[in-house]
């Protein structure tokens, strides 16, 4: 499944770049929520990172303006001050009604100096915090705030050092970034120097979801309604059996014991019915008795 | 898959029992009690003119108009006002109608005395808000209707007492002058209205109390300027302070002019100097000002003279005066003596001798008299008798008669502040047992009563006695711990800084505290209880120490004033430690380690975010040190509408060396857009939730696995505009954005928009879901939405063959380092009632399906069953889904008259749901608290585990023996049958 799954979104991208391509103007639809799975991209320049939506959407919703915007992403090792890390550049997308969305998030990562390796490994020895922050809104940092995420050194190197973020967007503020690598993570965390001081970057644009909207029914509600009231309506009472099962046993007992009783019985009566059979003969029943 | 299997089996199970539980009639008050509370009084009018019951209305700060029996302090009845309709003023109008103010005096209400009917209401309008002032005049009649004089909102109003019509209202606002007093001459029909203009003028209106004509109009200025408060002392003069609060200025209204005396504080008393206050209480010819911690008593000589007549200590409380008997009126004081309180009235023409003087024996855990009514009755032997009514400073209200409480409400448990629980002692030797044991001859004769009643044998007497058995059956009432778990203290805060111990069998108070710390001193002006936590539960090897609890609280109103830390016993209530006046306190984090005495340690974080250390011992802080690394809190910036999260970092570079004290560090934050949201709800999980399984069985024998984190986060935020009440925005102004956030991280795992949505927003998060009730401003509902949260990292733990080589991760750690994979499903539905606050079931182990416990607008409890919120509800069910216990999508919520847990009662102005799980899984107990407590226990899957409470045991002894019996007989029978055949 997943080998195929792929092959289709390669393709998908592949057909989206050259529509892209094909025509220049559009632009793509706001929608910039992303699987991980789907589409992660790496930070090289030219593939750039296409959107999911369907190409066919694409022609519906050209009539905004575009411009460029960047902002730049700031590290500190520990309870260092931020120094700048990299630089994210977006498309940033106006709609007719005034609503500003990014799109195409592209970010380059600078290199780490050697001052930056030596702090990071300190980090690593330490298991201390690796932080980063972006400014909360990206026309005009850093907005009211910066937002900061951070995550145990120990936590990045796997061959290189891995790094993820998903930016929660809304407009043009950002409220949140998740940072940290795909892999397993868990205390006590192992010290483990990456092979290569680089960052593989992988970055995904997030947007709200729309709430399910509440089912409405017309005509089924009177019906359905009820049918819900029943099932919690059901019988409080008791069944007979469950109520009086005490009376019930030692009832079923003496009857049962009246039975064999009266099974034994004819023995005792024989006499009487012999007399009987010599008065006449009489039709006598299994439960006769006197 | 064999799992899934067995839960396949115990959901089905649970699906046999009802969805709805119910009582039996004769089940109301078997295991749930229900106490009525007043508040604190803050104004009480007395009825024993007439013959008939005698009693007492009082108002209270918990907007309760109530009417006390006078003989023994129950409730004849009450009525509690809405949240923002406080009481300002209450009269009784025509011997039959109590007449109350409310809601800053726009509202005015009669109730009939006998019953509390609502006889009538008005809304009385004005232009500006203003003190509200209420006189009823006895005399005063209009046609035929006796009138009611009121001022509020700036205007004077005339009203009908009959039926509250508005007869005359004359704006006084407008003139520009704040009435502070209303002074009515029964002689000539005049109305007296004096205020301040600004505050150096003071004006004096004269009215017709007729038809509310201006018919004078007197100002004069004073050059000192005045404070604002204003006495009336006779019915010609009036006393009030200048505005630098050292002199009191007395006001002589003549026909014609108004005349000022000032006279220095200090020249009533030569060492005394500082800021005066006048206190409120209407002494007729003598008033009484508070100087530092001193009170003069100050008497208005008949030419205007000021003579101080007395100084007390500042404890003293004085009441208003009562006239009782031909122009003869009389006061009460009363004064504070080690252990005794000394009441005194005196007659206010005459100082020097007291009319009556007693002293009275009082729990010094009540603090002082706060407030202090009289009245007067006639004795046996024709002469006058007082009675007076107390407000104590925990809140108590008492009756005071003949030198003796007569009887007493403890009123401030209608102000609980938080509630936990503390277990009661186990039986052994030592521990005192309740009194009342059984014998047996009394256990048998009770199980024959009860048979008879099962056998329907039982006469109305006899049931009568069964029912009252019940109700006091002691084995509800023990002192001791017992194995279902049913019996255990109660432990509530209140406002009044008060700690009492409820038990849950019978809600008796066990022992109840004011706690010193948190009483009004010096150094604490106005201290506040904040939360109760467990400081110690003893269960290992400090099995004979007491559990004790810890109370914090703050001396002041904003989150920066000091702070203050109380441990208590959990047994006797008694203080063991105090810290006053400490750091800040802007949250507790208790910390799951403890010492070596089984102390819980805990984080107390102030307001410049450094944390300290409880308890401070070198223990406490080694164990701290151990596990710093992975100490995280999160804060939320209601304001700011930011979310931040920290962990610890070092120990504090303070001037003065403290090692319990640390520096912490901001990890991640998340900045809400200040001009699209802002926060209104924040809800965690409880921190002692219990949760069975991970793993839930779908329907086509699937597994999805439950996101279960300690460190789950719900944050509801609305659009800034849509803060206002309901109605206040168009639906395309609002949204509702809900999102779940990790707190160790910063993650935002849930991000989701309600659109045309407003608050205010209840939450309950519990397990790996979270429900919310909010307000749909396009369907012109309420709604209330679930989120379930899945991981799907967990997903791939389904193969057998995984499992059984141990090829899975079930049971690896959780890190919320690790990324998550979460997936989540939700659903909206109608509900049909406004929400107060929403609490969830918990049973000791978690197998227990769960109930929300919804209190609902009506101040009752609704338990929903969380099935009928399960996201994955369709239309058409299948079968498999339908045994699963899928009940089929509707679009609201179903109400039903019998899962209400308060069945017919009320908890007035129900502020919150405690849930305490029983040891029984089946079982779990309910503490509603507002004004009134209500307890019951609930079985949210019926009482599986255990036989019910009527199962008599004595019928199945007796068949038992009538079956052994008959066996015996049977077989003696049969022998004597034997040998008679032998015999033939």
């Amino acid at each position: 499944m997943r080998p195929s799954m792929k092959s289709v979104a390669t393709l998908s991208c592949f057909l989206l770049l050259t529509l892209s391509l094909l025509i220049p103007n559009s632009s793509c639809f706001q929608s910039d929520e992303l699987l991980i799975e789907d589409d992660e991209f790496i930070k090289s320049p030219d593939l750039g990172r296409p959107s999911i939506s369907p190409p066919t959407r694409k022609t519906v919703s050209d009539s905004g303006s575009d411009s460029k915007v960047q902002f730049v992403l700031e590290h500190a090792f520990g309870d260092s001050d931020f120094t700048p890390a990299g630089t994210f550049s977006a498309r940033l997308k106006t709609w007719s009604h005034g609503a500003q969305t990014l799109t195409k998030l592209r970010f380059s990562r600078k290199d780490l100096s050697r001052e930056d390796k030596e702090n990071f490994k300190t980090l690593l020895e330490g298991d201390d915090f690796y932080r980063i922050r972006v400014p909360s809104n990206v026309i005009s940092p850093p907005g009211r705030d910066y937002i900061i995420s951070s995550v145990k050194a120990r936590c990045l190197p796997q061959t290189g050092l891995d790094e993820h973020f998903v930016i929660h967007m809304d407009g043009v503020n950002i409220l949140g970034v998740n940072y940290g690598s795909l892999a397993v993570c868990q205390y006590p965390r192992q010290f483990k120097l990456p092979s290569k001081w680089a960052f593989t970057s992988h970055t995904v644009l997030k947007s709200t979801e729309q709430a399910p909207r509440t089912p409405a029914f017309s005509e089924d509600i009177g019906s359905t309604e009820i049918g819900g009231e029943e099932e919690g309506v059901k019988p409080l009472e008791r069944s007979f059996w469950a109520k009086y099962w005490m009376y019930l046993i030692p009832l079923g007992l003496i009857v049962m014991n009246a039975v064999t009783q009266a099974m034994n019985m004819p023995e005792e009566g024989q006499p009487a019915s012999q007399t009987q059979q010599v008065n006449g003969p009489l039709p006598r029943g299994p439960g006769s008795r006197r | 898959m064999a799992i899934s299997r067995v839960f396949t089996l115990l959901l089905l199970l649970f699906t046999v029992f009802n969805l709805s539980h119910s009582l039996y009639e004769d089940q109301v008050g078997l295991m749930d009690w229900h106490q009525q509370y007043i508040g604190k009084v803050k104004q009480a009018v007395f009825q024993t003119q007439k013959a008939g019951r005698k009693r007492v209305i009082v108002a209270t700060e918990e907007n309760v108009v109530a009417s006390l029996d006078l003989r023994r302090g129950e409730i004849f009845w009450r009525k509690v006002l809405g949240a923002k309709d406080a009481v300002d003023e209450i009269a009784l109008a025509l011997g039959k109608y109590v007449i109350t103010l409310s809601s800053e005096g726009s509202v005015l209400r009669a109730w009939n005395l006998p019953d509390g009917l609502l006889v009538w209401e008005s809304i009385l309008t004005g232009s500006e808000s203003s003190k509200s002032l209420l006189v009823v005049p006895e005399t005063l009649k209009v046609g035929k209707d006796s009138v009611i004089l009121v001022y509020s909102c700036g205007s004077l109003h005339a009203v009908s007492s009959i039926d509250g019509e508005v007869i005359w209202s004359k704006d006084l606002a407008a003139e520009g002058i704040l009435v502070q007093q209303l002074i009515y001459n029964d002689e000539n029909d005049l109305v007296y209205a004096v205020g301040f203009d600004g505050e150096s003028k003071f004006h004096l209106y004269q009215i017709n109390a007729k038809n509310g004509e201006l018919l004078k109009h007197n100002s004069a200025a004073y050059p000192g300027g005045f404070s604002g408060e204003m006495l009336l002392v006779t019915n010609d003069r009036l006393v009030t302070l200048d505005s630098s609060r050292a002199t009191v200025v007395a006001v002589e209204i003549r026909e014609e002019k108004i005349v000022f005396e000032p006279t220095q504080v200090s020249d009533l008393l030569q060492d005394v100097s500082g800021t005066a206050i006048l206190l409120p209480a209407k002494l007729a010819g003598i008033f009484a000002v508070k100087v530092n911690a001193v009170i003069l008593f100050v008497k208005v000589t008949n030419d205007g003279k000021l003579e101080l007549v007395d100084k007390l200590d500042h404890t003293v409380a004085v009441s208003d005066a009562l006239s009782f008997s031909e122009g003869q009126q009389a006061f009460a004081l009363v004064q504070h003596e080690g252990s005794k309180i000394d009441l005194t009235i005196k007659l206010n023409n005459d100082w020097s001798s007291n009319l009556l003087k007693e002293s009275i024996n009082m729990d010094q855990d009540r603090g002082v008299v706060q407030k202090m009514f009289i009245n007067n009755y006639i004795r046996t032997d024709r002469s006058y008798g007082f009675r007076a009514l107390l407000v104590m400073e925990d809140h108590s209200l008492l009756l005071v008669q003949q030198g003796e409480i007569v009887w007493s409400r403890e009123d401030s448990l209608a102000s609980v502040v938080d509630v936990t629980t503390s277990e009661l002692p186990i039986e052994k030797d030592g521990v005192s047992v309740a009194k009342v044991e059984h014998s047996l001859f009394e256990w048998l004769q009770g199980h024959l009563l009860k048979l008879k009643g099962t056998l329907m044998l039982a006469t109305p007497d006899d049931i009568v006695a069964i029912q009252k058995m019940r109700l006091q059956s002691s084995e509800k009432s023990k002192m001791t711990r017992d194995h279902n778990g049913f019996r255990k203290l109660l432990i509530v805060l209140t406002r009044a800084g008060k700690v009492f111990a409820l038990h849950t069998g019978d809600g008796r108070i066990i022992w109840s505290q004011l706690l010193h710390a948190l009483r009004k001193s010096g150094s604490c002006e106005s201290p506040s209880g904040l939360k109760l936590l467990h400081w110690q539960v003893p269960h290992h090897h400090a099995m004979d120490e007491n559990p004790s609890l810890l109370v914090t609280g703050r001396c002041g109103v904003t989150s920066d004033s000091p702070g203050v830390l109380s441990i208590i016993d959990a047994y006797s209530g008694k203080e063991v430690k105090s810290f006053g006046s400490i750091h800040s306190i802007l949250q507790v984090i208790p910390l799951p380690y403890t010492d070596s005495k089984e102390r819980r340690l805990h984080l107390v974080i102030d307001d410049v975010k450094r944390g300290h250390l409880y308890p401070q011992t070198p223990e406490a802080v080694e164990i701290f040190k151990s596990e710093f690394t992975n100490i995280y809190w999160y804060s939320v910036e209601e304001n700011n509408g930011i979310l931040r999260g920290h962990a610890v970092k070092s120990n504090c570079v303070l001037d003065v060396a403290d090692e319990y004290c640390f520096e912490t560090r901001d990890l991640w934050s998340v900045v809400f857009p200040s001009e699209t949201e802002k926060i209104i709800t924040t809800v965690t999980r409880k921190l002692n939730e219990v949760v069975h399984t991970q793993a839930k069985v779908i329907a086509d024998e699937d597994v999805m696995f439950k996101y279960i984190s300690k460190n789950l986060l719900f944050v509801a935020t609305v659009s800034p505009k849509a803060t206002g009440e309901i109605g206040s925005v168009t639906p395309e102004e609002s949204c509702l954005v809900v999102y779940l956030i990790d707190t160790i991280t910063g993650r935002i795992l849930h991000r989701m928009t309600h659109h045309g949505s407003q608050g205010p927003v209840h939450a309950v998060l519990s397990e790996n879901w979270v429900v919310y009730h909010y307000f749909n401003l396009r369907a012109h509902r309420y709604e209330m939405s679930v989120i379930e949260i899945y991981d799907q990292s967990r997903a791939d733990n389904k193969d057998v063959l995984k499992l059984v080589f141990g090829k899975h991760n079930l049971t690896s750690p959780v890190s919320s380092y690790s990324r998550p994979d979460v997936v989540t499903k939700s659903q909206s539905y109608f509900f049909t009632h406004s929400v107060k606050t929403i609490a969830v079931t918990s049973t000791a182990k978690g197998i227990t399906s769960r109930q929300l416990l919804v209190g609902t607008i009506g101040d009752q409890v609704l338990a929903l069953d969380k099935r009928f919120l399960d996201p994955r509800r369709s239309i058409n069910p299948t079968a498999a889904e339908k045994e699963e216990g899928i009940i089929p999508l509707t679009d609201s919520l179903p109400i039903l008259p019998q899962s209400y847990v308060t069945h017919a009662l009320k908890v007035e102005n129900l502020r919150g749901i405690e849930v305490i799980p029983a040891k029984l899984e089946s079982t779990t107990l309910i503490f509603a608290y507002g004004v009134d407590l209500f307890f019951t226990r609930l079985a949210p899957s019926r009482t599986y585990d255990s036989l019910t409470e009527d199962f008599s045991y004595a019928l199945l002894l007796i068949t038992i023996v009538a079956l052994v019996v008959a066996i015996f007989v049977t077989w003696i029978l049969s022998e004597r049958k034997e040998l008679q055949e032998k015999w033939r």
